[in-house]
């Protein structure tokens, strides 16, 4: 049997890579940079699981419940079921693996507050859990590399997908980025290659997820769904270059957002929402902080975490508290820190049942690329959860089905192809920008899918990029190589579905404001906007979503 | 002031040159949102007018935590979204750029780290008994081994690490001491311990210049001496008894 092709080592394909050996199933992981360098190490505040440290009641249901009221209804029930029940299984093999989450002081698993959920059911390492599970999950896959199960090939990028002509994949084209090589590989397609941050320019996560390989597979005929909904971080701050996200673990632990209203604070969140205060779900907290931002001429909201004791820094923020003091140069202690919501987070993505298959038989998708878990809008905590349970479970699903390669292309034809590809390209006459064409696409995406949304604003930005794909289209950028023209092109016609799906979705919910539409529409629209490319078009349909079934 | 970037370039172990661009950042930019800007002009040319290609250089995160931009800034490593051009510029506003000399350059600031990573392979840095932190300062000491970002500053100033011999040097360590203080028994313990001795232990003189220069905090120096009592000095005393 073929090895499977993991795309992306980050948590989504560590995780793929170790079921994979457990199973005894050999794997390729592959990634533009080693895994030290995925965005999974960026995740901060935590990971949820119904562990009831605290003995508040919780449970996997209560939790499942969370996740599909914060999804608005447009989750698959299935998935997040499993993900909810499976999540205390995961935490503790987390800990057996060497991650030194926090503790209580009876050495449980300790858990801290987290935006929309009642329970404390976010365990954590301080400020930095991504970076740990990922280290522990790289020392993992090092065992199974030293046993020839897992290979890990670094410095290689997804060019493109190999196809069969009745639509199954057969594998990939690869680059090698340090000796520019390209080759094919044969065998099973996992994409586990992170959210689609690249559309837009420089956001909270890496600047390695381009949206690149997401895009491949779009133009391959791989459905799209939910791309509209797109998570707007509510706190986030300026730094040199970038935004960087200020952890929702600063609310966790009691930080509280507030504007200044008439040069005095207003703790704007906790006057309107009493509850939850500043720890609403995301897409509440950013809509009403742009809102009133807007409203009371503010340019920043402030997050004040003054309140917070200086034993809770310490064991629980430390990292945060350092980040703050050498980029914001402020001590969150003594100072607020300025915060505006920014993009963070793409629930839509690569269309995938609840076994994490696409509808291309052989190519499967898990982690933030995929469409999984989170509807309309994500829960803090759920998205580690999500990328470790997405590729354990598309790795099962390849591990009961992938049983033997019925799938065969010749190498050769396949390499043929795609040179065909690259040929067309650099055989333009015109020139054109792609420098300029990435600065065009990021503006445009901006501009169009902010935290409010209008046909007017979907609209000019459905036409710029439509006349964007047609200059890059014409001409021939002879400053790079053609598959970076090519990859451009693909990423602008997925970012044009993503403001059609947008543009068709004629209601508001979840992350998605539109002004002109500003009711939940669910007769119509508690469904899954499915974009698909067929014949060098996109089309955008609505998908019933799976209902329970009954276990 | 405004600043210029000198940096160092070429491919593989074929010649290099230098070239210049004049960058619009303040001094509180870092060098990483620079060479940004300069990748992402339409059209790049140096100071001199002349055409130039895209610098090629690793990143990923830009906020110090995945260890990617490591270079040498102003003769000094560093990593280049931890470092504000202010800081390492000379008198005349030049920040100068050049690959870490301690791995094979690809091109440009880009370097091969792949030695770095197989050196944790082949000490065989795993576990094979589960993990066990119901011990608070042990827990605290173990999080921060497991910041390290394996950035390759630490190798860079080693006095004893050169790239080629045994020596895997502090990027070795933290991995190494989160396998060394699990307590493991068997024959992977005995391994672990072996190559440590031999591939840290021995060729360690203790300048500790890797702990003031990570950019994670990582205390080497705990580490090691903990580290190096597991690994060397309890397993002679066990091999008396």
């Amino acid at each position: 049997m073929r090895a499977v092709l993991i795309i992306g080592a980050g948590l989504a394909g560590l995780s793929a890579a170790i079921t994979l050996a457990e199973g005894g199933r050999k794997s390729v992981l592959i990634s533009s940079l080693p895994a030290e360098r995925a965005q999974s190490v960026m995740a901060e505040g935590g990971i949820n699981a119904a562990l009831d440290t605290y003995g508040q009641g919780d449970s996997p249901e209560k939790h499942f419940e969370d996740t599909m009221a914060a999804g608005c209804g447009l989750a698959d029930p299935n998935a997040v079921r499993a993900m909810t029940a499976e999540a205390p299984e995961i935490v503790e093999k987390l800990a057996k693996l060497g991650v030194a989450f926090n503790r209580t002081a009876e050495g449980k698993l300790d858990q801290r507050y987290f935006g929309g959920q009642e329970k404390r059911r976010t365990v954590f390492a301080q400020s930095s859990t991504g970076k740990q599970v990922t280290a522990a999950l790289i020392q993992r896959a090092r065992y199974w590399e030293s046993r020839g199960m897992i290979e890990r090939r670094d410095h290689h990028a997804l060019l493109d997908l190999v196809m069969t002509e009745d639509g199954a994949c057969a594998g990939c084209i690869l680059r090698d980025g340090h000796s520019g090589e390209t080759g094919v590989c044969l065998g099973p397609v996992l994409l586990c290659c992170g959210g689609l941050n690249g559309l837009f320019g420089k956001t909270t996560g890496t600047v390695q997820n381009t949206g690149g390989a997401a895009a491949a597979a779009f133009a391959a005929g791989v459905p799209c769904a939910n791309l509209e909904m797109i998570q707007y971080h509510p706190t986030t701050a300026a730094i040199s270059g970038k935004r960087a996200l200020i952890s929702e673990a600063a609310r966790g632990e009691g930080g509280r957002l507030f504007l200044l209203r008439g040069g005095a604070p207003w703790y704007y969140m906790e006057e309107l929402y009493p509850k939850f205060g500043s720890l609403m779900p995301r897409d509440v907290v950013s809509r009403e902080t742009a809102r009133l931002c807007r409203e009371y001429g503010q340019e920043t909201a402030w997050l004040d975490m003054t309140g917070i004791t200086a034993g809770a820094f310490e064991e629980k923020l430390a990292d945060l508290r350092a980040f703050c003091r050498e980029f914001l140069h402020l001590d969150p202690k003594t100072a607020p820190i300025p915060v505006y919501p920014g993009i963070h987070y793409f629930m839509g993505g690569l269309y995938v049942d609840a076994l994490h298959r696409t509808p291309a038989r052989h190519l499967y998708a898990a982690g933030e690329c995929a469409c999984q878990y989170h509807g309309a809008n994500r829960l803090g905590g759920n998205s580690l959860l999500g990328a470790l349970r997405g590729g354990r479970q598309a790795a099962r699903t390849i591990l009961a089905g992938e049983t033997e390669d019925d799938v065969l292309s010749p190498p050769e034809q396949a390499a043929a192809q795609w040179r065909q590809k690259l040929r067309e390209i650099e055989g333009r006459g015109g020139a054109c920008s792609c420098a300029a064409g990435e600065q065009c696409l990021a503006q445009t995406m901006r501009a169009a899918l902010g935290i409010e949304r209008s046909e007017e604003t979907l609209r000019a930005g459905a036409e710029a990029l439509a006349a964007l794909a047609e200059e890059l289209r014409r001409g021939r950028d002879s400053r790079v190589r053609p598959e970076e023209q090519l990859a451009l092109e693909r990423r602008v016609d997925l970012a044009a579905a993503m403001t059609e799906s947008a543009r068709e979705r004629k209601e508001s919910r979840g992350a998605h404001w539109r002004r002109d539409f500003p009711e939940r529409r669910d007769a119509d629209f508690q469904k899954t906007t499915l974009a698909c490319r067929r014949d060098g078009k996109t089309e955008i349909a609505f998908a019933e979503i799976p209902k329970e079934e009954s276990t | 002031m405004t600043y210029r970037l000198k940096i160092r370039r070429g491919r593989g172990g074929g010649e290099s040159f230098w070239q210049s661009f004049d960058t619009p950042c303040a001094g509180r930019d870092t060098v990483a949102a620079a060479l940004e800007e300069l990748n992402g002009r339409p059209a790049l040319m140096d100071c001199t007018g002349a055409a130039a290609r895209p610098v090629v250089w690793e990143r990923a995160c830009l906020e110090k935590k995945c260890g990617a931009c490591a270079m040498v800034i102003g003769g000094a490593p560093a990593l280049a979204c931890a470092t504000a051009l202010e800081d390492a510029a000379d008198k005349s506003g030049t920040v100068t750029l050049a690959p870490l000399a301690k791995f094979p350059r690809i091109e440009d600031l880009q370097v091969d780290r792949a030695g770095m990573f197989r050196a944790l392979e082949d000490m065989a840095l795993w576990l094979e008994q589960d993990a066990d932190f119901t011990d608070e300062r042990r827990r605290a000491l173990h999080y921060k081994a497991a910041g390290c970002l394996q950035c390759g500053l630490c190798l860079e100033v080693c006095p004893n690490f050169d790239g080629r011999g045994a020596f895997a040097g502090a990027a070795a360590v933290a991995a190494a001491f989160r396998v060394l203080d699990e307590n493991e028994t068997g024959e992977h313990a005995a391994a672990v311990e072996k190559a440590y001795e031999r591939r840290v232990f021995a060729g360690c003189a203790k300048s500790l210049a890797c702990q003031r220069i990570c950019p994670a905090g990582v205390p080497v120096e705990r580490l090691l001496v903990k580290s190096n009592a597991a690994a060397v000095w309890h397993r002679k005393e066990r091999k008396r008894k």
